[in-house]
């Protein structure tokens, strides 16, 4: 019977016959057997009769709004300042102090909202969710758990089927709700002294939570969700969400069950700081959940962290069991009002109301319909565009080259994926930090294109600009060989090094 | 006709159980027989809200409901003051507040020193 590959959603996980593993248990951090990647291939089928396993996976994702001030008071937003410099009394939770809701905190959740296709509460209110904790000054933290802001919508993403670029598959996940609610601050934990500092410079910084149902079934498809979220957010501009500076947090809730049962106990999985180690995280948790159950174990509906250095999840020590956030309605903040075109009232001040309608009609174009464009202006590939798009500022790089050279832009495309995009990372570099200029490829392209150079001249002239000295001193040999040993060797570096800068 | 909803069942006693589960949520300590009363009295003032037929009434979010949500300008307009905030601390180091390491739960009920225990 062939073996089932453990393939996106409505793949099932069978597992792993692990050679020489030994007895019951599961696999300590690290042996993980290499069937368990979801990456296509075949999985080896254990024991005949072994039941499938649906994993499920939920996100719930944490955005940072991008603004100038915070969600309720006016102290900035700025990632890395001295400790407590950005704090204002109502942050440090001083009594006499009141919240003031930032407007364009609202309008980054209504953006956000419409670009994931969902309704818009006209009405929503705030709640104040309690729980003790050295960073959360006020005990308590400003949230939308009855009524938030957004609900019901949905985000479509790609995925690569079998490791090829060129078979993309679109899922979609559901999205629940977006709710507005305030970060709490930072604890750094000194345990040699025992003791935790608290700054409370991200304290009451604006958040959407973004909550993704559990329509996903492995680290990939998380993965890909989280990314074109990403995409979509910078593209509004409503949170810069780069996971690295704590702009954009995930916590996965992960379970598995058999097909036909009820679902199974899950856990939440946190600490995971970049996209890459999701996917990690996800599929560990899947692959340590299904060693557990079919060892005879059990598992514990518990939150584990993710440890990016043995690649494994561990139990997060500070979570006592089950908490009671005793929510109540935030008694200093009435309900949010939100309008559109047709529920305008006449005669207020236009500063104090958001219509929804102005908003839906200046979103910019999602990466779902730049994709689409660039594909029917261009004539590439749709996962072509999926490349553009993936990396900051190639996509204007390409069209600014396209713009600028005879060359097909489906010949175009090539050069910038296969040969800049790999220079560029293999020097770690950024698009924006090029050596090569959109107007020098384009030179090259054209010189190219009339066969006046070779291609793998031009592959050459872009290695030495992306740092390749070998080949700078290749040429300078090539020179000497030209002209036949006359040339003097410093000068030509010198001449053939003004020309590459230009 | 809106009457009075019957009072289903005479006020239960609060439990040890719930009193400990408070201790623990809220931080809060009963100390004493009179501080038990006074939430068992409290609860049952409250209660009488229950005598009130609320049937095909919309709940009430706030008292503030019919007011007026005031929106802010996206401007930086405070910050700046750790000093002023740390005067507050009994702790600190270098413009941190100090708190001690992580949540320490409350010990159970067995324990930890409470008059609950003799209940």
């Amino acid at each position: 019977m062939a073996a089932v590959a453990a393939r996106g959603c409505g793949g099932v996980w069978r597992r792993a016959w692990q050679h020489g593993a030994g007895g019951p248990g599961p696999s300590p951090c690290g042996r993980r057997a290499a069937a368990s990647s979801a990456r296509g291939g075949a999985v080896p089928v254990g024991k005949s009769g072994l039941a499938p396993w649906v994993p499920v996976v939920g996100l719930e994702i944490h955005a940072q709004i991008s603004s100038n001030s915070k969600l309720f008071s006016g102290s900035q937003v700025q990632f890395a300042a001295p400790p407590n410099s950005l704090v204002s009394f109502f942050d440090a939770s001083l009594p006499g102090t009141l919240p003031v809701l930032n407007r364009r905190c609202v309008e980054a959740a209504v953006m956000t909202g419409l670009a994931l296709n969902c309704s818009i509460n006209k009405k929503s209110l705030f709640d104040r969710k309690h729980y003790f904790y050295a960073d959360l000054p006020a005990g308590y933290q400003i949230t939308q758990q009855r009524v938030p802001i957004a609900v019901n919508g949905s985000l479509s993403y790609s995925l690569c089927i079998d490791n090829k670029m060129s078979q993309m598959v679109t899922k979609t996940v559901r999205i629940k709700q977006i709710q507005l609610e305030q970060d709490s601050g930072k604890s750094l934990h000194d345990d040699t002294r025992s003791q935790t500092l608290v700054d409370l410079n991200r304290a009451g910084v604006g958040l959407m939570e973004v909550v993704m149902e559990p329509d996903m079934c492995c680290g990939e498809e998380a993965a890909a969700a989280v990314r074109e979220l990403q995409l979509i957010l910078q593209t509004l501009g409503s949170s810069q969400a780069v996971m690295a500076e704590g702009q954009l947090r995930v916590d996965a809730n992960v379970s598995v069950h058999h097909p036909g049962e009820p679902y199974g106990v899950r856990t939440e999985v946190k600490n995971i700081n970049s996209i890459r180690f999701l996917a990690k995280a996800v599929d560990y948790e899947i692959q340590r959940q299904i060693e557990e159950l079919e060892n005879g174990g059990t598992i514990l509906n518990e939150t584990r962290a993710f440890d990016s250095k043995l690649g494994c999840t561990v139990p997060m020590r500070d979570k006592e069991g089950k908490q009671d956030y005793r929510f109540m309605p935030e008694p200093n903040l009435p309900p949010l009002i939100l309008y559109d075109a047709k529920s305008l009232p006449a005669n207020m001040n236009h500063q104090q109301v958001i219509n929804i309608d102005w908003i839906h009609e200046r979103l910019p174009d999602l990466p779902s319909v730049t994709r689409a464009k660039l594909v029917e202006r261009y004539g590439i590939l749709p996962e072509h565009s999926f490349a553009l798009l993936n990396e900051d500022g190639l996509t204007e790089f390409f069209e600014n080259v396209v713009k600028q050279t005879q060359m097909k832009p489906k010949k175009v495309i090539g050069w910038i994926l296969n040969v800049l995009l790999s220079y560029l990372k293999q020097h770690s570099l950024t698009v924006k930090e090029s050596p090569v200029s959109s107007v020098l490829m384009a030179d090259l392209l054209n010189l190219l294109e009339k066969k006046e150079i070779s291609s793998t001249a031009a592959k050459q002239v872009m290695a030495i600009k992306a740092g390749n000295l070998k080949v700078l001193n290749k040429l300078i040999g090539l020179v000497q060989r030209e002209t036949q040993g006359r040339s003097n060797p410093v000068l030509v570096k010198q001449l053939l090094e003004k020309k590459l800068s230009e | 006709m809106a009457g009075h909803r019957c009072i289903e069942l005479v006020p239960q006693a609060v439990t040890v159980e719930v009193l400990d589960h408070l201790e623990q949520l809220a931080l809060v300590d009963f100390r004493d027989a009179e501080g038990v009363e006074r939430l068992r009295k409290a609860i049952q003032f409250a209660d009488q809200l229950h005598e009130v037929n609320t049937d095909g009434v919309e709940p009430m979010d706030s008292v503030l409901e019919d007011r007026c949500l005031y929106l802010r300008e996206d401007d930086v307009t405070e910050g700046n003051c750790a000093n002023e905030l740390l005067k507050n601390a009994r702790e600190k180091v270098e413009e941190y507040f100090v708190a001690p390491p992580g949540n320490i739960p409350l010990p159970k009920l067995e324990e930890r020193e409470t008059f609950l225990k003799g209940s």
